[in-house]
This record gives C-alpha cells, structure tokens and sequence, in this order.
C-alpha cells in the first residue's frame, strides 16, 4: 500500500474545508480508524479525510473536490452494515452523513414523507406515529440504522415478508452522482417516466452516488394485530410449519424462527418468556383488518398443532411487545456466549427450508463450530450466527470455511447470496457462483452509466474481472481486512 | 436450477435474436405503438412461452416471457394465487413487464416493478444475461430487473422470468359513488384500487369476507355502492399531477395513490430534468451501444 504524499493530502484537505467548517472535515487518527470498519468482522479499511455534510450542497462540493484530487468517495450512514459495503479501502474521502438526520416533511394524505439520509430508520416510525403511518422496513437494526443505508442496502427486517423489502418502499432519490451533479430519481407521486432509475438504484451499496434525501412511502398502522409464539420439539417441525403456512396461501406480516440455543442466550438477557424445553420457536404475526387477522391467527395455529407445536397468543400489546423484545435482542445476547460471532444471510425457496437448515447445523459440526439460527424463515432469509473467539488459534478459518459451506449449500437449492445485508466485501468473490461472466458484466454496465470512471465506494460487489479497477490492489480482498 | 428444456428454449431465442442487425421482441401487441414506432427494417422475434415452473408452496412461478397473461393467470387460478400483473386480454407477460404499465389494484397490491424476481435476456450481443434471482428476497448485486420492467425491451429482450405470486383474495368488491377519493382513501384501510374521473369514485375491496362488509359500510357512509367494475382505463397514462396544470379536454381515470392518470388525449407534458434524460442515454449506451434493440422505441416517451 503506497503512501500518498503528505502534500497531495494536504491540498485535498485544504480544498475540503472550503466546502465544509474544519470541525466537519476530520482528518485525525481516531475518527479515520472509526471510520475504517463499520458493523461487520472487516478490519483494516483506510479512511482518508472523513467528512461530515449537512446539505446536498455540500455533499456536492465533497464529491467536487475528491474528484478534482483523483480521490475515490465512500458514503456511509450509522455504519451498522455487516458486509463491509462502508469500509474504506485506499483512503477514499469518506463522506458521513449522519448529520443529515431531519425529517423534512410528511403528506398523510398521500401517505409520502421525504426524509435526509441520516435518519435514524425507527426515529422515522416514532414521529410517523401522530398520523397513525409508519415505515415498514424494519432491520434488527433500526433503533441505530439511517434511511441512507437501508437505501444502500435495500434493507429488510421483519416485517418486509408480506410488505417487500427497502425498495417497495422508496418512491425517490435525491442522489449526488459522481460528476457532482445532483439529480432526482424516482417521483415523490409514484410515476416518473422512463426507465426505473430509483429502483437500480436502491440496494446499489454507495456505488452509483451518494443519496442526499428519500422519499419514502408510508404504511397505515393495522387496526388488527396478533402475535403467536409457537414452540416446537425440533427445528424440522418448525420449518415445516412456516412452509405450511405459505403453501396455505397465507401471507403474514412477519415469521421468524429462533432454534434452541438463542432461546437460551434471549431468555437469560431479557427474559421474554420463551419457552427453554423447546428446540425451536417461531413468532407469526398476522396483521390487517380484524376479520382476517382471526381468521389467519386461528388457521396458522391450526397448521402448528398439526405439526406438533405448542401455541401461545400474545394476549395484550404489552406481551406482544416482550416477545418481539427477545427477537430483536438477539445479537446482544450472544456476547454472554462468545466475543465474537459471524452473522450469514442467504436466501433458499420457502419450500427448502427444512433442508437447509439441516445443513447448517451438519456444516458447523464439521468445522467444529457453536451456531444459534434467528432468522426471517417466512422469506426463506436464513441467519446462521457462527460464534467463535478470535484469540483461539485457527477459529477465524474454520469460521469462514464454515461460511463458504453455507453459501454453497444455499445455492445448491436455488438460494441467493443475500437476503437483506448486500454483497460489500464480504461476498464480493462469491458473486461468480451466482452469476455467469455476462450477468457480472451487465451489473457493472448499470455501474459505469451512472458512475464511469467508478469512484463511488470502490472495490465492493462487482469482482474485479467485471470491472477496470485496479486488479493488483482490488483483485483479491487486501490484506488484514479479514480481521 | 434452469433445467435442459427451458436452457435450450432460451438458448434458440438467444440464437434467433443474434448478435447483430436491429431486433425487437413481439407479444401481444396491446402497446405496440408505446414510446415511438418500431423502425421499418427491424427484425421480430417472439420470446418462448410457457409455464416452465410452478410449486405453489413457494409461491413464486417461471415462464417464458411470450406466456400470455390470461394463461398465467389461469395456471395461478387453479393454485387459489396470482401474479400482481394487468390482465391486459392478449398481452404477454414480457410484454406487460417491458412496458410497465401497473395493474389497475396497485394501490393495494403494489406495483409491477416489485414482481418481477428474476429476467434472462438477451443482451445486444447476444449473449444470455440473469438478473436477480430466483427467491422472494435478494440484495445480490445490483438490481438490474428494477431496470427491465417498463425498458421497452431497449436494454435487453426479456425470454423467461420468475414472478412472485400472492393467495388471491378470499372475497372482493367494487363500490362507486360520488364522493372525495381522498376521503375514501382516509376512511378505508387498506382499498386495493381507488379510481377517480372527476366526478365518480370507483373503489375495490378486497379480503376476508367480514372485512369486506365493515369496509363497504364505511364506503356507503361516503355514498357508494355496489358495482360491476369501473371503466376502461383511456389510453395514455401521464402523471396525475399534470392533471392539475395542463388542460386535458378528453376523458380521464386518476388511480389514486398511485400518482398515474390515464387520459384520452393529451397535450405536451413537461420535459424531463436534463440529468435525467443524461442517465437514460448513458445506460443505453452501456446495454445496447449500437442501438439495435428496440430501435424507434424510447421509455422516456412512453405515455
């Protein structure tokens, strides 16, 4: 990794706070090592001067002066991605845009809100709730995620199984491309003419441009909601269940399934009330108008009495609120276990759920490994948590060779390399398994029309045979990244 | 996993549609005319049909994209599912994704652009191209089906796709009346169509039974009633919001929430923002460099 010249940093630096107050253009060692890792297990990303814009003029005048240096640009919201999507490789300007965080105006009527990029994702629920909306994505994450990246991610969560993914959600982009200019994807009123550019551009991973404000549509809250926890004797039976339910034609607004081991570790961390004599349990909420909202509940404990399960409703909004409590406490509460954990996101057919997950557990024996399974099972969205300590000799290859098992084994059956965390570092040489050298070539001809000399975030998604960047530096994932 | 049949059907469109000269794709022909004329000396090609793939469980389904919509939607049928696509009568479903147009329930089912999982096209060299992929959720790599659906076939020529499918609803109903969309929009919770000309609402409940009878009560409140169904859609689809400052003199159907009208006639409607426009030229030139598909046909045009 060569060194850039102390004078070349200089100049960029000092075009930089012409744009923005020196106090937002932060060149000190600290905040560039915060800056060079965000949630996922990537060490030894390198952020060059990070910057902290509060307007789309400034993100502009960013984007103006990496330009004019030659300089790579990586936006980045919270930081909470876990595929490496915002690590910085080769000291690229980093442009932060959690100071962007302001709810900019709401339409009930239209049910549209336009929103800035730093927005905390539940901030935005929490002052929907007056005109009785909300916003359906809902990552594991959202009491920390920004709108910016579930933009970049095309995240999910929960309660995207009946309602879609980031993407159904967002009507459009305020987007700062490369060249400096900022353009509007999309149409706040749902019908732009031409090609749908907002939709190439959500889940784009920062690669296309950096999003300066979204116009997300809004969801009515149900008047009807109810929650079943089931509880299961195996993981077999669980999954069975949740592949009776859609083959039943039922479509509900969430099903999550967690195995025996993260009951445990959610029971003793927050006590939710979930059942330790079982070996799995799944969580269904059906919600809508109160008619089918029974109907559903009683059909899907139907299908889980059948299959030998155990159920119990949620009787009020205060347990309901405990059992999603324990869902969503998850990944805190593994740290009681190991120090570490590897989170994977594939994606298998419904209808091989079972299967896969039988693989799972068989792969991790093999390498010698402890996983808790908490997972969106209605979408086919699996979550193995490989835990592991770093300090132990060897661990971290047995993690990733157990890694690589899974991904081969969800593809096998017709899965996909991520359900809802994005492609990032962390699979960017996975891609080939998924896709032929024309499918590659093909993303990376949407990647270069919007951005053609490929100075937005770098070295993620696309291999580099599918690219022209630089194959010395990029062609493998540089060295300590793994961590 | 693409199984022999179906790779060789793709294949032999693969092969007819080549690598050189001006091609574009037929199917039903409901929209031939959408975004400018297809040039003269341009070769046709029909997409391969048929249902390749269908397990109900998983509730996702393969064609060919020369299927016709009312035979996919028959195969559906028999499963109690659909597919969220408009049942235009001889379209195919190639054809009702190039062009875009969303069903007229979207507000309630949401848009045509979120049904499509994954496309193989023929790219304009001719080589067989997969975007997305095959199951309900997926975020690996960039999201090129987003930018097939309403493409006119001007990036790469649709031969097979995966669609997500839904339960068909158990009870549904259209309701009319003379009263404020808005309002019906308001008071119902969850309308899967709302339709307004101006004059009358058209709106559609669909669902459980009971739901159905609680929802319509509120409609009657507001000074609907049962109907057969709305009319026809007019023929040009232009942004609802260009209702309110150009001066259309012909028939129109705003679809509420939607933010599309369809009109009778129209006048010029305003120009694209330059950047825009800029993008849309860069990406054709990216997929189809010697503009030999679709030639004649532009999306920007299309209303």
């Amino acid at each position: 990794m060569k060194l850039l010249k102390a004078s070349r940093r200089d100049s960029l630096l000092r075009d930089l706070r012409r744009v923005l107050p020196p106090d937002r253009v932060r060149v000190a060692p600290l905040e560039r090592s915060i800056m060079g890792r965000d949630a996922s297990i990537f060490e030894g990303g390198q952020a060059g001067p990070v910057c902290f814009p509060i307007s789309t003029e400034e993100v502009q005048g960013c984007v103006d002066a990496a330009r004019r240096h030659g300089r790579a640009v990586v936006p980045r919201g919270a930081g909470t991605g876990l595929a490496g999507g915002a690590v910085p490789l080769e000291e690229p300007v980093v442009v932060v845009t959690t100071k962007m965080n302001r709810l900019l105006s709401v339409d009930a009527d239209q049910a549209v809100a336009w929103v800035q990029p730093g927005m905390i994702n539940l901030d935005l629920s929490r002052a929907l709730a007056p005109y009785g909306l909300h916003f359906a994505p809902d990552p594991s994450s959202q009491q920390v995620c920004s709108l910016g990246g579930n933009v970049g991610t095309n995240a999910g969560g929960p309660h995207c199984l009946a309602l879609g993914v980031t993407s159904a959600h967002v009507l459009a982009v305020e987007v700062v491309l490369m060249s400096g200019e900022a353009v509007v994807l999309g149409d706040p009123d749902g019908c732009a003419p031409g090609l749908d550019l907002r939709g190439a551009y959500v889940g784009s991973e920062g690669m296309l441009g950096i999003t300066t404000a979204i116009a997300v549509r809004l969801t009515p809250n149900p008047p009807a909601v109810q929650t079943l926890l089931l509880a299961f004797d195996s993981v077999d039976e669980a999954a069975q269940t949740v592949s009776a339910v859609i083959a039943d034609g039922i479509v509900p607004a969430a099903i999550e399934m967690m195995d025996k081991n993260i009951i445990w570790a959610v029971e003793n961390f927050v006590g939710a009330g979930f059942p330790l004599d079982a070996a799995a349990v799944v969580i269904v909420e059906v919600d809508g108008l109160p008619g089918g909202v029974a109907a559903e509940a009683d059909r899907v404990a139907e299908l889980a009495l059948e299959r030998g399960g155990r159920v119990r409703r949620a009787a009020d909004d205060h347990e309901r609120a405990l059992i999603w409590k324990g869902r969503k406490s998850a990944f805190g509460a593994i740290a009681q276990i190991k120090p570490n954990y590897y989170l994977h996101d594939t994606v298998v057919p419904r209808t091989r759920l079972a299967e896969v997950m039988s693989r799972v557990y068989e792969i991790v024996e093999e390498h010698d490994l402890q996983v808790m399974n908490v997972f969106h099972a209605g979408d086919g969205n699996l979550h193995p948590l490989l835990l592991y300590d770093r300090r132990e000799p060897g661990t971290l290859e047995r993690v990733h060779a157990a890694g690589s098992a899974i991904i081969e084994a969800s593809l096998a059956v017709g899965g996909v390399l991520s359900g809802e965390h994005g492609i990032g570092i962390e699979k960017r040489d996975f891609m080939p398994l998924m896709f032929s050298e024309a499918d590659l070539d093909a993303q990376a001809r949407l990647r270069r029309a919007f951005d053609p000399d490929e100075m937005a975030n770098p070295g993620k998604v696309l291999p580099t045979g599918a690219s022209c960047a630089d194959v010395n530096t990029l062609g493998k994932i540089p060295e300590g990244v793994w961590g | 996993m693409i199984g022999g049949k179906t790779r060789a059907a793709l294949e032999s469109f693969a092969a007819e549609v080549g690598s050189d000269s001006p091609v574009a794709v037929v199917g039903g022909r409901t929209h031939w005319d959408l975004g400018g004329h297809c040039l003269e000396e341009t070769r046709l090609v029909r997409a391969p049909a048929g249902i390749r793939e269908f397990d109900p469980a998983d509730m996702t389904i393969r064609v060919g994209a020369g299927t016709p919509v009312e035979e996919l939607d028959a195969a559906l049928a028999e499963a109690g599912q659909q597919a969220n696509l408009p049942l235009v009568p001889g379209a195919t479903v190639g054809g009702v994704l190039a062009v875009g147009r969303d069903d007229v329930h979207a507000l309630g089912r949401g848009r045509l652009r979120d049904a499509l999982l994954e496309a193989v096209y023929v790219a304009d060299d001719g080589r067989l191209v997969k975007a997305g992929g095959p199951t309900v959720k997926n975020v690996s790599g960039f999201d090129l089906c987003r930018l097939l659906v309403g493409s006119l076939g001007t990036l790469g020529l649709v031969g097979e796709v995966i669609l997500r499918t839904w339960p068909r609803p158990a009870a549904q109903l259209w309701m009319a009346g003379q009263c404020d969309p808005a309002e019906l929009r308001r008071k119902l919770y969850w309308p899967s169509s709302i339709l307004w000309d101006g004059q009358t609402s058209w709106v559609h409940l669909e669902g459980h039974e009971s739901d159905i009878e609680s929802e319509a009560e509120q409609a009657r409140l507001l000074g609907c009633d049962s109907t057969d169904g709305p009319p026809p859609l007019p023929a040009y689809r232009v942004p609802a919001t260009a209702l309110e400052s150009e001066r259309f003199p012909g028939r129109y159907l705003v679809q509420v929430g939607t933010g599309v009208a369809y009109v009778s006639e129209h006048g010029p409607l305003p120009d694209p923002d330059p950047a825009v426009v800029a993008l849309h030229q860069r990406l054709k030139w990216q997929f189809d460099p010697r503009g030999r598909l679709n030639p004649g046909r532009d999306p920007l045009a299309a209303i």
